[in-house]
Order: structure tokens, then sequence, then C-alpha cells
């Protein structure tokens, strides 16, 4: 069943608070949207609205923290991550043990348009010393990815999708933290995706093998720190690599492989994503249409850039 | 020729009628707060501001900002009964290509004067703009229309600071006090009251009104464009008590239409309560909306 990852970890979150009495949950106006209101109703105690005030809310967190507190700050990627500062001096440099949460990550958001999706968190987040970033890929996934992140010691951002995504992983998945996820085999190209864009990776797999292509389709739900010797394995069989992801391709998950891969394991890559543009409105799957980040639009690509 | 207040009234009507048919086509979107603001921005843009947006290339026009961005559709309705858009385009909203993006976009639609949509920012952005008019000659005013909820932003707290200090009489905040946003009403979110007692504190000229009421609207609107002309004052801050959804009975004083669209049903009982006519509600009837 498709289901939104911001859902599956409100759930999570919730089933979580009964095991481990440290957490805390702070947000800003958005419980109902972050699903961090899962939460708020089952412990009112431990939950802190904030306001419309993230940076308020970020300061708490790391005060929280500091206190001995395992504080999950939610809201939306752009704003929580719009506040750099704050997360850079106050949780990341101090190494509080904050777990920010970043819902409606990028384009996939639809209608609301650019100033509601996040498609420079993962970059912002990846620059920070320290901080570990997961963003995961279905429901199975994320379920695990919030219990590893809460028994992580150290700052951790958080990247979940609003629209529902379709289930990558069967019963039995188990999720390691810091560990790439290969998804399908395959010798002709690494086909690398992360969070709402495995899916359709996925997808466009398949219509590759139908034309003789076999990616190797790894999931990419550790960002940071990046799995470099796994991804240089998949690449030393490949030869080739291509990312896909739903923010923009500059300092995402597609850079952090083309800066491993370049000092590593020099490879010929191609980043897919938003090519140093904004998104803007639009429904949800006209969006991924446009830009490229369906299945067909990324079988395109992939074909094109293999045999131009 | 400035509009009466009956002809006021008669034009937010109309407006409200549009706010819920582009939303309806929309499919996704922000009623309560649109609707709450509109008889505020109404009287702004046929009454008060001297030029309209109609050429956003006159760098002597006055500037409406409006910060909380989500409330875009009653801009967009204002917009097109000046005459910048046509009414047609009002349906394109949130849809893929339209200038109507879901959030105010100034690089695709200069007329919205700024990209907001992250609460909190548009306050500066105005006073930005306020000390650029205080430098040109003539001059030129600036009016920012923000919600209660955003105002619990600390951005809005250092320009509540800053605006006095640099004597922006021509800059006129209006807060549409409308009482609720996502999770719940403000005072229980995050209360910000006494906001009259605070602005008037930071050193802003502060008239409390209620923001339904066409001539309470005028003479607060009066009293700012006396304080402009006067040498060395203050920012002027309404503060208009207003009701989430105004105009819709189903959305009235209801914080859960925030941000949710009118199904076809919906949409056509607000319609018929705001007494629009067979050919708009049949429109309706004949509208797919977008999905998200
Ligand atoms: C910085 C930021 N945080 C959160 C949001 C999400 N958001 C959109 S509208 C809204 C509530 C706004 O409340 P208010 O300012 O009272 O608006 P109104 O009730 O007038 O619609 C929130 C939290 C946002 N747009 N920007």
């Amino acid at each position: 069943m498709p289901k939104a990852t911001r859902q599956s970890f409100g759930e999570a979150l919730a089933a979580l608070g009964e095991k481990e009495e440290r957490i805390v949950v702070l947000d800003a106006d958005l419980s109902c949207s972050t699903k961090s209101e899962l939460f708020a109703k089952k412990f009112p105690g431990r939950f802190f609205q904030m306001g419309i005030a993230e940076a308020n809310m970020i300061g708490a967190a790391a005060g929280l923290a500091l206190a001995g507190k395992v504080p999950f700050a939610c809201s939306f990627a752009c704003f929580l991550t719009g506040r750099f500062d704050i997360i850079r001096v106050s949780i990341a440099y101090a190494r509080a043990n904050v777990k920010l949460v970043g819902t409606h990550a990028g384009i996939g958001i639809g209608p609301d348009g650019v100033s509601q999706q996040g498609t420079e968190d993962l970059a912002l987040m990846r620059a920070l010393p320290g901080v570990t970033v997961v963003q995961p890929a279905d429901d199975r996934e994320t379920r695990q990815a919030v219990e590893a992140l809460a028994a992580h010691d150290g700052p951790c951002y958080l990247r979940l999708t609003r629209q529902p995504v379709d289930d990558v992983h069967a019963e039995g998945y188990r999720f390691r933290l810091g560990a790439l996820d290969v998804l399908r085999p395959g010798r002709d190209l690494s086909l690398l995706a992360t969070g709402g864009t495995v899916g359709p990776a996925l997808g466009a797999a398949k219509m590759l093998a139908a034309r003789g292509i076999e990616a190797e389709v790894i999931n990419v739900h550790t960002i940071k720190p990046l799995d470099v010797d796994a991804l240089a394995r998949s690449v030393s069989k490949t030869g080739r690599v291509v990312t896909v992801e739903d923010h923009t391709v500059i300092g995402g998950m597609g850079g952090a492989v083309a800066e491993a891969l370049g000092e590593r394991h020099p490879a010929p890559l191609k980043r897919l994503g938003l090519l140093n543009v904004f998104g803007e409105s639009g429904a949800s799957d006209a969006l991924y249409e446009k830009y490229g980040l369906d299945a067909p639009g990324i079988a395109r690509s992939v074909g094109a850039w293999l045999r131009p | 020729m400035k509009p009466s207040v009956a002809q006021l009234r008669e034009l937010a009507r109309r407006m409200r009628i549009d706010i819920v048919r582009m939303l309806h086509a929309a499919g996704s979107g922000h009623p309560g707060g649109s609707l709450s603001c509109i008889d505020l921005l109404a009287t702004l843009f046929s009454h008060e501001i001297e030029r309209t947006p109609r050429n956003a290339a006159d760098p002597g026009r006055d500037r409406v900002v409006l910060s909380k961005g989500h409330a875009v559709p009653a801009l967009y309705a204002c917009l097109a009964r000046a005459g910048v858009i046509e009414r047609e385009e009002l349906w394109s909203l949130r849809r893929l290509g339209s200038r109507l993006q879901g959030h105010p976009d100034v690089a695709r639609l200069p007329a919205v004067e700024a990209s907001t949509g992250s609460l909190g920012q548009g306050m500066s952005i105005a006073q930005g703009m306020a000390l650029a008019g205080k430098m040109a000659r003539p001059g030129f005013r600036v009016f920012c229309l923000v919600g209660d909820g955003e105002t619990q932003e600390g951005q809005m707290w250092e320009c509540a600071m800053s605006a006095p200090k640099f004597g922006l009489s021509n800059l006129t905040v209006i807060l549409d006090a409308n009482g609720g946003q996502i999770d719940g009403f403000t005072k229980d979110v995050m209360n910000i009251e006494p906001i009259a007692d605070k602005m008037r504190a930071f050193g802003w000229r502060v008239l409390e009104i209620d923001g339904h009421d066409f001539p309470a609207i005028l003479s607060a609107l009066d009293q700012a464009r006396a304080g402009a002309a006067a040498a060395g004052g203050a920012p002027t801050y309404i503060l208009a008590r207003t009701v989430k959804g105004q105009g819709v009975s189903f959305m009235a004083g209801d914080y859960t239409w925030h941000g949710k669209a009118p199904d076809t049903a919906q949409a056509v009982r607000a319609l018929e309560e705001l007494g629009a006519d067979q050919g708009e509600i049949a429109a309706v009837k004949a509208t797919k909306p977008q999905k998200g």
C-alpha cells in the first residue's frame, strides 16, 4: 500500500515513545502535517507546540538534548533547514543529540509551490560536520530509520515525503544505518535514488531492462555518512552512475556521490534532479513528469545518456 | 472615483466568490485566511493605494505586500478586479505553468510585489520598500498584511523594533487577527496577546478595528494616511479583528478550513450563500478540480 513516509514516521514515533522515555517532540504549528500529532495525542506532556517559530523551536530542542532528552524537532524541510545558523551552532557544533525531521521534501509536495518545497535541505544538512542525514524510501524503512536515529547518539536529519510512496522493501527487510541498499542487481550502470525517487527508479530499471540495459538500483537511504566502499564496489562492476533525487543536483545525494567517486573511483556520472532551478506549483505527478523524475523520465534520461 | 461603502461590500462579495471558485478548481489551498482578509485587501486595492500595481514598472507606486502568502487567492482576486490579470486566469491557480503560483512569486508575476509563503518574511521586505519610499521623491507608501499565527515568527519582532527606529510613517502593517492557524486557535498554539500593547510598546501607532466593518477599515486607513503625511512619524499597525472563513457559514470560525479546498458540493453551497448567480454555480459544477 502506498503511504507517505511522514505518516510512517508519525506512527513509529508514537510507538517508540512507549519504549524510550527520553524522547520528546517539538513542532511549529504543523503537527497535523508532519504527523507528530500522533505522538502529541499519546504523550501530551512530552510534546511542545512552539507555534510558527522554527528558530526558537530548534534552539529549545538543542537545550533539551543538552539536558539529556532525545528531542525530535519537526517542520517542513524548507522551514527547518532554513534556520541554518541555529542548527549549525546550537546543534551541530554542540554535537547536541537532536533529531531534526523535515517533511514535505521536494517538488513531490505539489501545488503549494516553491516556498513550501524543500529542495536544498540535503545540501545544507550534509555540509554540517557530524550530522547524520537519512531519507527512507518506504513505510518499512521509515519505521526502522526512526528507531535507528533515536538510538544513534548525535545530531540527525530525517527527510520525509508528503506524497504516498510505493513499498520497495519486502517483509523481513532490515534497515542498516550508513549502508547502501541494493534493490536490484545490474551490470550496465549503478542507478542511485533516495526517498520519493526510489520507486520511480525501480520502474525505470524495468523499462531499461526491456531495452537490454541492466541497471543496478541502489537506495541511498543514508546520505551521510555515505557508504563509499559499497558505492565503489557497485561502480567497479557497472562502470557508470546515475543519481536521481527530488532535490537540487547541487550538493544533495548526487553531489555526495560525485564528491566521493571523484576522489575514490572516478567514473562517468549523470545527476538527475532539479537542475539548478526552483520547482513550481502543480499536481505532484505532473511535476515529477515535467522534471523527469517519474519512471519514464528517468529511463529516457538514462537511455539518452548511455546511447546518445 | 473612490467606491462607496456599499460598493466595497459588493466588491468583496464578488471577490469571495472568486476565492471559492479558485480554490475549488485548484483542489487545494487556503480558504480560511483568504476569506478573513478579503475585506481589508479589497478596501486597500480599490480605495486606498494611490496607483494600482497595474504598472509594476512605475517606481512611484504604492505597494501591498502579502506576508501571509498562503492567502494569495485573495490577492489574485484583487489583481483581477484591478485589471492586472484576466478573471479567467484565476482558475489556473496552482496549475502547472500558471503565473498564479500557490504562494506569491514576484519573479513570475511582478504585481504581487514580493515572494512570500515562508511566514514571517514579508514585514521586513515591506520595511525595506518603505525605506526606499522615504528616499524617493515623491515618496510612496507600503502596506503589509500579516497573520496572527505568523506573528509568532521572531523576524516579525525584529522588524517591530526596527521600523519605528527608522520613522517609517509610510509603512502600514495590517494584522488579520482571525484567531486561528493550522494546529488550533492562536491563543492555544502560542498566544500573541496583548498584541496592541506590545506593538505600542515597540513604538507603533496602533489602531484596533473590526476587519469586516468597512467604515471602520476606511477610518483606520484615513488615520494611517494622515500619519504618513506627518513628518518623522511612527509606522501604523492596524489590528483588524476578523473571522477565519468569513462569509461562508460552514467555514467561519473553524480553523480546520485553514488549508483544504472545498469539494464541488461544498463550493456550490458556499457560492449559494454568497449570492452567486446561476452562471457561476454552473461553472463550478463543470470544473474538474486539480488533484494534489
Ligand atoms: C515559516 C513557515 N512555517 C510554517 C508554515 C506553514 N504554515 C502555512 S500557513 C500557517 C498558519 C498561519 O497562520 P496565520 O498566520 O494566523 O494565517 P491565517 O490564519 O490568517 O491564514 C502555517 C504554520 C509556513 N508557511 N511558513
